[in-house]
């Protein structure tokens, strides 16, 4: 083996990368900038200035709509990473990573739109909680509270949380298998200091490098979701990026302009709290050195990090309310407020055909595969193609595979539309297709990469020296021993596509009716049940995979002991 | 067939050589030793002569197998089998499958080689074990079994990498008995590296001591 | 303009003639055609009648209907123009479009649109096409058989009569029932058609001379015709659910709060939208309709067919289909649909007279007498001004 293996291999994964991810990013900002600008000649518009910043800022409540963009992204992200590193501590000991991973599973499996209905349902002054509290309280009528929709985007901080603070854990999880954990706890207490304590001074700061992209993508998932935003947050007015979708979809087709600006004012958002991020590390590494220096043992931590494990409890009490809620409605004909239950059932919702969910289906099911399928094969061919240069990952190629998660969707998801549409592929499969691999590609790369990297080097170096070529040892050897993970990986890649609901919107043209389109379009509705039915399929199905990823590799490895039960 | 090293040296990018230029000939059935303290390049040198050193590695002389320069051609290629410390098994793989996978090409037919590796495995004393697990077997049988594996390959040499030292003191011996009869057998010269003395006894061949480069050449 | 009317004038010396002879082109064209169906997808019982509708087409004329669920007709014609930016004007993605006032007047001012069709159309002779029919005049747009119509809407109120008593009589006495059930009332948000509905129905008994609202709205007379309206509203808005600072998006979302019991009135554009949501199960028993003394606003929902649409002899077939008496009764059928029916009962024959006589009721449905005058919309640019006051007014 030679430095030049495999060369050809990693030359064709960056061509297409660069071609089929680089460049629509690259292109749709691009687009997106200069309709910010003013240029837009299919519209007439040639003059490059500053107009559609001031139509933009001549939106009302355009500021309010920023200042709740800021403040619930930031806060959502902050409360789930302090929530999560609380629970951590506590939890890390008591399960097994693997145990941790079933547990989280379907808080993961399920989409922010699916989550973000069922929500809803279960918080709204008339819904599931206060139900059960009418009879206790004495409530004739729901009370007149701002719960769902509320002006201060606490449902939507709520949802939000629900989402990443059981991401934040797997991650935490997978970053402390890194670090000598044990000892490092073992030697904290032995010198006198509280668990939460080592936990903070000793070991966050070493799993934090670990985390820091992770926290990034849920600090930009979180300052620009629409989903979400659109059903739990604020109406009047709503988040930046549910404001923007609607401007973009305006009758006046002069809105794209402003749309567009701000559209970058939302990238720029992003980026202001990345960089706010950045200092609040610098700080903290400050302010945290001379708090360890101190020597401070006291045990205060205890009942912080109880409270944040309580906290953590009832988010995910709340979010399988929330998928339970959507089931129940799915099979209920009436359940009318105050019952705690419905009061008559029905399968109609699921037997109806006017309902559609059949074509709905089978249009997600298409592109969660295709989608998976690609994604799958360019993580394997990039990673192989490591292997055979036997060469690590540089830091712009890591940053790369993470660029598609950090820009926030609105920002080039409409430029790169035109683009398509120039291409004549807008309002097609293909047009969905590459829009959504954008995104499952890095979670599928991401989650291949390090069990790829685990794996024993000795299995590929005994079999080359038996003969195998670097073909037979990739489809002989390593893809057979990684089957679990790359399972996994095609169960994340299935959940990513299944959740898209921006670039399936946009790049399908509205044609393309997936689960995700119509539970969200039917949030709006007035019929839960039908609601449910979509939102139960958009759940299960990723759940589904989740399960096939489990149960594949243990039936196909039955009598091998060493793969059947390997770790999630 | 002999295996051939001349001025051989590994180095890294503007560091010296890890040891002195190294000089050897092993004939068929002969097992050369190469001993010296850790970290002074022994598992490097059996990289080289394997083809899986690292790119960061610059390699300088030449290896010949029979005669013929082998350094160009990849790990695959070269026909040199490698066993390690651990038996390495392909967890996937039932116990004859891996013999399977090793079992050179130029035996054809389903049927004989499958009758090839029954003949390999009551060889090593692991008869009727085809289907079994390889997790299942113990230390001693997996050695046997990584053994056969690389045997079946139709190895021209053979590279050993302390391939005894993780075994029980009692079954070390058998299984350097068991090793060595069958390379004399077969006649494939075999580079070993070990820590331990006896292995370098029970060999009856050369011994050469790595030793750090002290000056760059 | 110019070029697009003279295509229209054309079209319309050479259409008549040969009618007979086109329309079957029409259907030969059509045979094996999907349309793609831009619809609200927020009804479900509508959704179902746009696939029994696609049944039927497929069954009859080998076209079938895909609906394109939109949660604002808006989505609909964003994708059409950002076609034509794309210098798409063929083979679009959108074949048809349940559309109206301002949507439409957008559409037809930027000849987005393709036509005139609706004389084309067979069923056409059971129209009033006259010139100040619901049928030829769009939101005070003349429709100029750019767009076909096919359901009758009328604004009304809907309530639960087991929490209340007597629903207001008036748009003005709304402030006194929400001043004495605090949060009990609230109305889509004005960016949602029906929402703007809301304050135009205020607005034509609030406004001094309701004959001003048939013209264009200018800097001129707007202060003037809606200064009543805010006070109103002003007075109004403290007392709406959430204190008037949140609203439903539209109106599921709003009859939804209702069967909830979040609140105890509603509003809809379908006179027959409350017994079907019962039938449905999607609101109590109790529930029934009314209106206010002067009668409410009342307009015709249309398809149209855009300029590049791909499919658009399935389109004109559909819309065809749309207005066969046939299918307008099994559209008011209370069972399916309950949306009145927008043919001439003066151009029916007897049968098909018989066949909408023959209709069953249900005791949320609303005979037309009870559902008083019909109002004239006001011209489209006042609901864009009002849409755009009422948010620089209460959006902080």
């Amino acid at each position: 083996m030679t430095a030049r293996d495999g060369r050809g291999l990693r030359i064709a994964v960056l061509a297409v990368l660069a071609l089929g991810l680089l460049g629509p990013i690259a292109a749709g900002l691009g687009q997106t900038a200069r309709a910010a600008f003013g240029v837009m000649p299919e519209l007439g518009a040639v003059d490059p200035g500053l107009g559609p910043w001031r139509e933009l800022s001549s939106i009302p409540g355009l500021w309010t709509s920023v200042k709740l963009t800021l403040w619930t992204g930031l806060a959502a992200t902050l409360l789930s990473l302090m929530l999560a590193v609380g629970f951590c501590a506590v939890a890390h000991e008591r399960m097994s990573n693997s145990a941790a991973a079933r547990w989280l599973t379907p808080f993961l499996a399920a989409p922010h739109a699916a989550m973000a209905i069922g929500l809803a349902f279960v918080l709204a002054p008339s819904g599931w909680i206060a139900r059960l509290l009418a009879p206790l309280m004495g409530w004739g009528n729901p009370p007149d509270l701002a719960i769902v929709n509320d002006p201060w985007g606490i449902a939507l901080i709520l949802g939000l949380m629900v989402k990443e603070v059981p991401f934040l854990l797997l991650v935490m999880l997978s970053a402390l298998t890194q670090i000598p954990l044990r000892q490092n706890m073992a030697a904290g207490r032995m010198l006198g200091y509280g668990r939460g304590l080592v936990w903070m001074k000793i070991i966050a700061p070493q799993v934090w490098p670990l985390i820091r992209l992770p926290v990034m993508v849920v600090l930009a998932y979180a300052l620009s979701t629409v989903d979400m935003g659109l059903i739990l947050g604020p109406s009047n007015p709503p988040v930046l990026a549910v404001l923007l979708t609607r401007l973009f979809s305006d009758p006046d087709i002069a809105r794209i302009l402003p749309a567009s600006a701000g559209a970058l004012m939302q990238g720029l958002l992003v980026a202001a709290a990345f960089a706010l991020l950045w200092l609040a590390e610098l700080a903290t590494r400050r302010l945290g050195l001379w708090w360890v220096r101190g020597g401070g043992r006291g045990s205060s931590a205890e009942p912080l990090l109880r409270a944040a494990t309580a906290l953590v409890m009832a988010l995910f009490a709340i979010g399988t309310l929330a998928m339970l809620s959507l089931v129940i409605w799915s099979l209920a004909w009436r359940w009318p407020w105050p019952a705690a239950l419905p009061q008559s059932w029905s399968l109609k919702a699921w037997g109806s055909p006017g309902a559609g969910w059949a074509h709905a289906l089978g249009n997600t099911l298409l592109l969660a595969g295709a989608t998976t399928a690609i994604s799958l094969t360019l993580a394997i061919a990039w990673l192989e193609g490591e292997d055979r240069a036997r060469r690590g990952r540089a830091a712009w190629a890591e940053a790369l595979i993470y660029l598609p998660l950090l820009v926030p969707q609105i920002a080039f998801l409409y430029g790169l539309n035109i683009l398509f549409l120039r291409l004549g592929i807008s309002g097609g499969h293909v047009a969905v297709i590459w829009a959504q691999a954008l995104f499952v590609f890095p979670y599928v790369m991401i989650t291949l990469s390090d069990p790829w990297r685990a794996l024993d080097p000795r299995l590929t170096r005994a079999a080359a020296s038996l003969g195998a070529g670097p073909w037979r040892r990739l489809f002989a050897v390593k893809l057979p021993v990684l089957a679990m993970p790359i399972l996994t990986a095609a169960a994340i890649g299935t959940a990513v596509s299944v959740a898209q609901y921006l670039p399936t919107l946009f790049m399908g043209a509205g044609r393309v009716a997936t689960l995700t389109t119509e539970a969200v379009t039917l949030s709006s509705g007035s019929d839960r049940r039908v609601t449910g039915v979509y939102a139960s399929l958009q759940a299960g199905l990723p759940l589904a995979a989740y399960a096939a990823a489990f149960l594949i590799p243990a039936l196909v490895h039955r009598d091998r002991t060493v793969l059947k039960g390997a770790s999630a | 067939m002999s295996l051939c090293l001349t001025d051989l040296t590994v180095r890294l990018k503007k560091t010296p050589p890890l040891f002195p230029a190294l000089t050897l000939c092993i004939e068929p059935g002969e097992v050369a030793t190469v001993m010296g303290p850790s970290g002074v390049g022994k598992s490097t040198l059996l990289d080289a002569v394997a083809g899986l050193l690292s790119p960061t590695f610059i390699l300088s002389g030449q290896i010949t197998l029979n005669g013929v320069d082998i350094s160009p051609l990849p790990a695959e290629a070269r026909r040199i089998g490698l066993m390690f410390q651990d038996a390495v098994l392909f967890p996937h793989l039932s116990v004859g499958d891996n013999l399977a996978f090793g079992l050179s090409r130029t035996v054809k037919g389903r049927r004989v080689r499958r009758d090839t590796v029954q003949e390999a495995l009551t060889d090593a004393g692991l008869p009727g074990m085809y289907d079994r697990d390889p997790a299942s077997l113990s230390g001693g049988q997996k050695s046997r079994a990584a053994l056969m594996r690389t045997l079946l390959a139709d190895p021209a040499a053979l590279l050993l990498d302390e391939p005894f030292s993780k075994l029980d003191a009692g079954l070390r011996d058998e299984m350097r008995g068991f090793t060595f009869t069958h390379i004399r057998k077969r006649e494939i010269p075999t580079l070993m590296v070990t820590h331990d003395p006896e292995d370098a006894e029970a060999t009856n061949g050369p011994i050469i001591t790595l030793s750090k480069a002290e000056t760059s050449r | 303009m110019r070029p697009s009317l003279t295509a229209a004038l054309v079209a319309a010396l050479f259409a008549t003639p040969v009618l007979a002879d086109s329309w079957q082109d029409t259907l030969d064209a059509a045979r094996g055609q999907t349309v793609y169906w831009n619809a609200w997808g927020g009804d479900e019982r509508t959704n179902a009648f746009i696939a029994w509708v696609g049944e039927q087409t497929s069954a009859r004329h080998g076209v079938s209907v895909r609906q394109v669920k939109l949660t604002d007709t808006a989505e609909a014609v964003t994708r059409v123009i950002s076609e034509k930016a794309a210098g798409q004007d063929q083979g679009g993605s959108v074949d048809m479009i349940w559309i109206n006032g301002p949507n439409f007047l957008a559409m037809k001012e930027q000849g987005l649109l393709h036509g005139p069709f609706v004389a084309d159309l067979p069923n056409a002779q059971y129209l009033d096409l006259s010139p100040t029919s619901a049928n030829s005049v769009d939101f005070t747009t003349s429709v100029d058989g750019m767009e076909s119509p096919w359901r009758l809407a009328k604004f009304v109120f809907n309530y639960d009569s087991a929490r209340v008593d007597a629903p207001p009589a008036s748009m003005a006495a709304f402030v006194d029932w929400a001043a004495d059930n605090p949060g009990r009332f609230t109305h889509p948000d004005p960016s949602n058609f029906m929402g703007g509905t809301f304050l135009k129905q205020a607005l034509i008994e609030l406004t001094p001379d309701a004959s001003v609202l048939q013209q264009p709205a200018t800097d001129g007379n707007y202060d003037a015709a809606t200064a009543p309206l805010w006070q109103w509203y002003d007075a109004l808005r403290p007392n709406l659910w959430r204190k008037g600072k949140a609203f439903p998006e539209n109106q599921s979302v709003q009859q939804q709060l209702m069967n909830d019991g979040e609140i105890d009135m509603a509003m809809s554009f379908d006179p027959a939208s409350t017994a079907g949501a019962i039938a449905e199960g999607l609101l109590p028993e109790s529930a029934r309709v009314f209106v206010p003394e002067g009668g409410t606003i009342g307009n015709v929902s249309f398809v149209a067919i855009p300029y590049n649409a791909a499919n658009r002899e399935g389109a004109m077939v559909v819309a065809n289909f749309l207005l066969d008496p046939a299918t307008q009764a099994h559209m008011q059928n209370i069972e399916v649909l309950g949306s009145y029916a927008v043919l001439d009962p003066a151009k029916l024959s007897a049968d098909a007279r018989a066949a909408f006589d023959a209709l069953p009721t249900a005791p949320a449905l609303p005979d037309l007498a009870s559902l008083g005058p019909t109002l004239l919309e006001p011209h489209a640019s006042w609901m864009e001004r009002l849409t755009a006051d009422w948010a620089k007014r209460y959006t902080r």
